[in-house]
């Protein structure tokens, strides 16, 4: 074999290379757990889990500075499963370490794929409202909603990302293209009358003469969400309809009608839309007596299904989740006395780490068995 | 020295220790012990008033023990009956500990009038030398009254900002408002501030109730009526409002018509509930007869009331009786302060047995880490019956868990390698365990209430549990390392036999120390799954776990491949001190995340020194054999 590939492999089947890996990922798990202090949980995962590299600003330049979760993780997985090839031979003395690094293996797979699917919304309710729809934690769309005909709304989402990239929208549904004019990502709106300082507004439709907007710096702490703002303007065949200012924080939709179709337009965190809907019948909270520690809360709610075949209450609360329909709902929180916020998960590969813990677990309960057993055996002897 | 010396040794620890549980040296009046066992509701959980006393006092002023300006030593339940029934007394106490210079310019102290002057040449060489205070760190409430309005004004300017980012002077100054009213709520629990005759008051209510009432609906209605009569139970009626929002101790039982046996109440509330009921509230009238007696030095009548009140209970609220008796011996005993001396002397006889005596002293050793296992264990139980809750459940009980864990391996250790080592290195932990769990117990009471997340007895049970034995064996394997590195370096005592033993021992924790943290945090990730819909959040707390995981992972793949021999892996052992020591404590310094529910500033002084002691040890053990006084030639 040529030496330079035997070198290679020879790194990459190496213990030392484990133990380098297993240093360098103790320093990247410590160094993100203080920086989560400035930045929130959320930009910490960004910056040094789903990341090849941990990069900084050093003097106006970007500089990867640290290898990030991705690289260690991959190549952990690299020398893992170029060891078992190269080094390993089946035998049940080593059968702990076989079922052990296959559970260590679907573990990281399985946190990669969760981390690419597993999608977080919110849907908050008070008590005998019903809705069919969770929100984003994070996500905004602009909704233009045609609402000519009562009974049905017809929907176009445009996600948010587009009009921070100024992508022009044409869509079938709508008679019309949006063209976004400007947008920030985090921002305060008033009363033109109250921000003296607000850079002009192209807004000339719907609240946009009225209102204005100041860009704000952008915040990745857990519990603050970032409010952004748009400008968008519609035009149609004959020319442009006018420019209106959209805002999360702006909350009612604003009204306009076009070649004889009444629309209404808003931006709102994004909608994920269920083939069911939920009442909440009920919505209790205690604290223990002579304090304001809370002692538990939960919702009572009630599923309904359009062909009204389940209709079935259920009580959520701490540590008891509803999964239903490939979604998880969990007692996340409340506001006031009324209303609930559960969280909302869609991640299909749940089940993944509860596997591949239970055969880590029963590797290494089968390894260090052996291991006593060795070692009495040999204490026994005279 | 004789076989049985051993045992001797043992059963003197033993008596020493269970001394506390026998009545008859203890010069506490009996009515007092007696009162101290009452059921009251305080923090949300049913407790006798002595743990409500300790707990306070050790908040205010860092010790149970109160000291009246006469010199005189009070229980903690002398001194709650003198704060309930005779606050002007209890004023004069010398019981808030300030130790903030700032804070004491505030209240008008300086270096010349805080000094204590000692009589005698002994007394005052030994203060020179820091055995006797030789300043006041505890000031009486009287003293600190005229200062409360320029206190309560600084408070209120610090008490906006973040814990973390509060000056020394700001915290200081937020303490000891706490402490204060603190120290005023349990003032106003029982009778109303600035009342001479409570119980005269009462007894004269009783009588002149229904036409007080009668009096009162008269006016309401706009009818002629005895305005006197109605002003009177009107002023009555205010002082209980003030009461009732002026504590919140809840003394008073929920009475028969109340299904709910958690539904007391505090006395003022009680009593303004029987105006309505056209009835004196008995529970209150009871108090009041005994705050009566006690100010008069009545001790027969004060027995007589309490046993009264006593009888009653004890028809309705057996359970709850019980356990507020079983909760207050408890504290009496101190299992746990008898337990840490008795560690310590366990680690100097296993020190002993390496110099002399190797047999007597090492048996004595192992029996008295033996006879502090079984005093913590049944502690730890009786913490866990009091709660009806798993071992762990906070900070304080994770101190006492880990020691135990520790020490119970090391019994183990000991029996099987019968060299003194795992004895010495269970009165280590044990010793140091105990002590990190005595100073969290200053935050107050240590069986507190878990907040809705937490409150899951089969996660804590398992999770939590598992992963604190984790903790636990990662620090054994650490202090089975400094033993070697201790006895090696600095004495001749460590022969290649004991070295390698020690080896064996520290690889074998090591493993065990992976299998528990990993399968710990492993649960940890599935609780979290359940809770909260992600196995994995990257929160502080979660991370300090991992990285356990990770660096037990790490030493036993560096032995494996040889990277390693006994010195290093000594090294590596240590440093999983550090590890576990910032996963412990230091995660929840960062004030941020699901799991930080224990900031405490003065423990990030200790952290830091603990980890530059480890880190100094890491030093001595990286020094090349030929240093070692075991290993020269």
């Amino acid at each position: 074999m040529n030496v330079r590939i035997r070198e290679l492999r020879d790194f990459f089947v190496s213990l030392k290379l484990t133990v380098a890996l297993l240093a360098l990922s103790i320093v990247l798990v410590f160094w993100a757990t203080l920086d989560q202090v400035h930045l929130g949980v959320w930009a910490v995962q960004q910056k040094f889990f789903h990341a090849f590299f941990v990069w900084t600003k050093a003097g106006g330049l970007l500089l990867p500075v640290f290898p990030g979760g991705y690289l260690i993780g991959g190549l952990l997985l690299v020398n893992l499963v170029s060891a078992h090839v190269y080094r390993f031979h089946l035998g049940w003395r080593k059968s702990g370490i076989w079922i052990t690094h296959a559970g260590l293996i679907l573990l990281l797979v399985g946190e990669l794929v969760s981390g690419l699917v597993q999608k977080d919304f919110q849907m908050q309710l008070e008590e005998n409202e019903t809705r069919n729809y969770s929100e984003s934690l994070r996500l905004n769309e602009l909704a233009i909603v045609d609402t000519t005909d009562p009974k049905t709304d017809r929907v176009v989402a445009i996600p948010e990302s587009l009009l921070a990239r100024g992508v022009v929208v044409q869509n079938p549904a709508l008679p019309f293209r949006v063209v976004p004019k400007g947008y920030y990502a985090n921002s305060m709106v008033g009363l033109k009358s109250q921000l003296p300082s607000a850079p002009p507004s192209p807004a000339t439709q719907g609240m946009g003469a009225m209102v204005a907007a100041v860009p704000m710096e952008v915040s990745y702490q857990e519990d603050a969400r970032n409010n952004p703002t748009a400008f968008v303007e519609l035009v149609g065949p004959d020319g442009s309809l006018g420019t209106w200012i959209v805002s999360t924080l702006l909350g009612n939709p604003q009204p306009f009608t076009y070649a004889g179709r009444t629309f209404k337009i808003v931006l709102r965190p994004t909608r994920a839309y269920h083939p069911f809907s939920l009442t909440l019948e009920k919505f209790s909270h205690d604290i223990y007596p002579g304090t304001d520690i809370p002692k538990n809360f939960s919702s009572k709610v009630r599923i309904n299904t359009p062909e009204g075949g389940e209709g079935r209450d259920v009580l959520i609360y701490m540590n008891n989740p509803l999964r239903y329909s490939g979604l998880t709902f969990y007692q996340s929180g409340f506001q006031g006395e009324h209303t609930t916020i559960l969280q909302v998960v869609h991640n299909p590969s749940w089940l993944v780490p509860y596997i591949a813990c239970a055969a880590i677990s029963l590797g290494l309960c089968i390894q260090f068995l052996i291991h006593l057993v060795g070692f009495v055996g040999k204490r026994s002897r005279p | 020295m004789t076989r049985r010396t051993p045992l001797y040794v043992v059963l003197i620890a033993a008596v020493c220790v269970f001394s506390g549980l026998f009545p008859g040296q203890d010069p506490t009046p009996r009515e007092v012990t007696e009162f101290g066992r009452l059921p009251v509701l305080e923090e949300g959980r049913v407790k006798p008033f002595d743990s409500v006393a300790r707990s306070t006092l050790l908040v205010i002023q860092g010790r149970q023990r109160v000291y009246a300006p006469d010199g005189a030593e009070l229980t903690p339940d002398q001194w709650l009956l003198d704060v309930l029934f005779a606050p002007e007394k209890a004023d004069s106490y010398r019981t808030f500990v300030i130790d903030n210079t700032d804070v004491l310019e505030l209240i008008g102290k300086n270096d010349e009038n805080l000094a204590i002057h000692y009589e005698g040449a002994a007394k005052q060489a030994m203060a020179s030398l820091g055995f006797l205070p030789s300043r006041q760190r505890r000031m009486s409430f009287s003293e600190i009254a005229p200062y409360l309005s320029k206190i309560e004004a600084q408070e209120k300017l610090a008490e906006p900002v973040e814990a973390q980012a509060r000056t020394q002077f700001q915290s200081a100054v937020v303490q000891l408002y706490g402490s204060l009213s603190r120290y005023v709520r349990l003032r106003r629990a029982i009778e109303p501030e600035g009342s001479n005759d409570f119980l005269g008051d009462l007894l004269k209510l009783q009588e002149t109730l229904p036409d007080g009432i009668e009096a009162v609906r008269a006016k309401e209605a706009g009818k002629p009526h005895d305005e006197a009569k109605a002003a009177a139970l009107i002023d009555l009626g205010q002082r209980f409002m003030a009461m009732d929002e002026g504590t919140n101790l809840l003394a008073v039982p929920p009475d028969d018509a109340e299904a709910d046996p958690n539904a007391w109440h505090n006395v003022g509330h009680a009593l303004l509930l029987g105006l309505g009921r056209e009835e004196v509230n008995p529970v209150a009238l009871a108090y009041a007869g005994m705050g009566f007696a006690w100010r008069r030095h009545q001790p027969e009548q004060f027995s007589h009331i309490l046993s009264l009140y006593q009888a009653s209970l004890d028809k309705r609220f057996p359970a709850q009786v019980r356990k507020a008796r079983v909760e207050s011996l408890f504290n009496q005993v101190e299992p746990f302060y008898g337990c840490m001396l008795v560690y310590l002397a366990a680690f100097f006889l296993a020190a002993v047995s390496w110099l002399k005596w190797p047999e007597p002293a090492r048996l004595s050793a192992w029996g008295l880490v033996a006879l502090a296992w079984v005093i913590a264990t049944a502690g730890i139980a009786t913490r866990m019956w009091l709660e009806g809750r798993p071992p762990v459940t906070n900070l304080y009980s994770s101190a006492l868990f880990i020691g135990w864990g520790s020490v119970a391996l090391c019994l183990v250790l000991e029996a099987v390698y019968k060299n003194a080592i795992g004895s010495a290195a269970a009165g280590m932990i044990g010793f140091a365990t105990l002590l990190i769990a005595h100073h969290l117990a200053l935050a107050g009471d240590t069986l507190e209430m878990m907040r809705a997340v937490l409150d899951s007895n089969f996660w804590l049970g398992t999770h939590v549990v598992v992963v604190t034995t984790g903790y636990a064996s990662t620090f054994l394997a650490g202090m089975l390392a400094i033993l070697y590195v201790l006895r090696g370096a600095f004495t001749r005592t460590l022969d290649r036999a004991t070295a390698d033993a020690l080896a064996g021992m520290v690889y074998g924790i090591v493993c065990f120390a992976t299998l528990f943290s990993f399968v710990g945090t492993v649960l940890g990730g599935i609780w979290a799954d359940q809770s909260w819909g992600r196995f994995w959040g990257w929160d502080p707390k979660e991370n300090g776990a991992l990285i356990i995981v990770i660096w037990n992972a790490l030493i036993l793949h560096a032995r494996w491949g040889g990277m390693i021999r006994q010195r290093g892996l000594m090294c590596l052992a240590i440093f999983g001190n550090v590890v576990t020591s910032w996963s412990w404590f230091g995660t929840n310094m960062l004030g941020i995340g699901l799991h930080s529910y224990g900031f405490t500033q003065a423990a990030f002084w200790w952290l830091t020194a603990f980890i530059a002691s480890q880190l100094a040890l890491i030093g001595v053990c990286l020094m090349p054999p030929g240093k070692w006084r075991s290993f020269r030639a």
